[in-house]
């Protein structure tokens, strides 16, 4: 099977909709290398929330490959011009994925809880005032209000609640967002987390962190949450402490 | 939009109990081929809500399906998988509209694409 990515000739566009950008590749480029896993995975159902120009999800169906090997797209966006061009984008590859015009996954969240193996997300995670957040326009696109946090901290129950027991998250963050809260805030949920990308552009600091579900997380009859399998997570206190279990954290890069 | 999406989307407006399944209205319908994959049909086939499929492929046109919900001894059938797989993924609801079961509020279908956004008073 060919592991090509999205054309960039082949991506459509619209003043409206976000261009494929660094944050883009990034998030193209953590999934390809971690595709051999992916294939492995054999998820069945994909999707990505906040799907732009396409250029992701056509990417990942690309990657993976389409109803042949068994594994079905689907998309979001908030914005109609997004799910517009994502289905010209897709169009242009030759790849399919059903389109949704939602915030986030509204509409789905009932039916579709613990159906979904892989989400993607390249959120609007740039530090504005928070006004700017959710407004018309391309603004809207990466405008993620204090600490960039507004939109992605809707999203990540929304992940927990459709990722499938096994399911798997690639989210990108910038440093500013304050991921190595993320990451505790995810293992809560049951979650363990690993940098799979890491990329300092001329503005930005870059990071693709892969999620997945540690073991299987069951309420008993109390309605505690009991682990199975793992050790309680260590002293919550010190980020470092975090990273360095995160194999693919380098020491020498503890910005974060 | 495929019957796979409408048999997982709901009405989730303020207020509302029980927004499954959407009724369609129906402007046009397209038939679009897609591959036979008897793994995921198999998969999804205890996450379907069989009355919501089976009154969905009727509006859409599709009458083949089997009335009462099968139990997954038919998962062996291939007649069947192939049925269930054309009103599952292959009739697509081009132009029409999908309907709050609850308060009749309609989210419009455009171009295959529902748009499930809520107004500012339905939140
Ligand atoms: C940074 S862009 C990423 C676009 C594309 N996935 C990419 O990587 O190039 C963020 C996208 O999220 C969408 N978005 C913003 N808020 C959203 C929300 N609440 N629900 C769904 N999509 C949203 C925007 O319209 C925009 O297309």
């Amino acid at each position: 099977m060919s592991s090509k990515i999205a054309r960039i000739d082949l991506v459509s566009s619209h003043p409206e909709v976000y261009e494929p950008c660094d944050d883009s590749f990034a998030l193209v480029d953590a999934l390809l290398s971690d595709r051999t896993n992916l294939l492995d995975f054999h998820p069945r159902l994909c999707m990505e929330v906040g799907c732009g120009s396409g250029y992701v999800i056509t990417s990942l169906a690309l990657m993976l490959g389409q109803e042949t090997t068994g594994v079905h797209y689907i998309a979001t966006d908030i914005n109609p011009h997004a799910l517009q061009v994502t289905s010209e984008t897709l169009k242009a590859h030759g790849v399919h994925a059903e389109l949704i015009q939602a915030d986030i996954a509204s509409g789905l969240e009932k039916r579709m809880a613990g159906l979904v193996d892989v989400i993607v997300v390249n959120p609007p995670y740039v530090p504005t005032p928070e006004d700017e957040v959710g407004q018309e326009g391309i603004a809207s696109t990466w405008a993620g209000g204090e600490n960039g946090r507004r939109v992605i901290d809707r999203i990540l129950p929304v992940a927990d609640r459709l990722l499938s027991h096994k399911g798997w998250l690639y989210m990108l963050f910038l440093t500013s967002n304050n991921p190595s809260e993320i990451c505790l805030q995810m293992k809560d949920k049951g979650f363990s987390a690993r940098i799979i990308v890491q990329r300092a552009t001329e503005e930005e600091n870059l990071l693709v962190i892969k999620f997945w579900r540690d073991s299987p997380v069951q309420a008993d009859t109390n309605g505690m949450v009991t682990t199975t399998k793992t050790e309680p997570f260590m002293a919550m206190g010190s980020l470092g402490s975090l990273f360095s279990r995160l194999s693919f954290w380098r020491s020498d890069n503890s910005s974060c | 939009m495929r019957l796979l999406i409408h048999n997982m989307l709901s009405s989730n407006i303020k207020g509302v109990i029980n927004g499954f399944p959407l009724r369609i209205e129906v402007d046009k319908v397209e038939e679009k081929q897609v591959d036979f994959d008897a793994a995921f049909l198999r998969k999804m086939f205890h996450k379907i809500e069989w009355k919501a499929l089976l009154d969905a492929a009727l509006t859409l046109g599709y009458a083949e399906l089997p009335e009462e919900a099968p139990d997954s001894s038919v998962l062996e059938s291939d007649e069947f998988l192939q049925k269930f797989h054309h009103a599952l993924l292959e009739l697509d609801l081009e132009e029409g509209a999908l309907v709050c079961p609850e308060t009749g509020r309609k989210f419009p279908v455009t171009k295959g694409i529902p748009n499930m956004l809520l107004h500012e008073d339905e939140v």
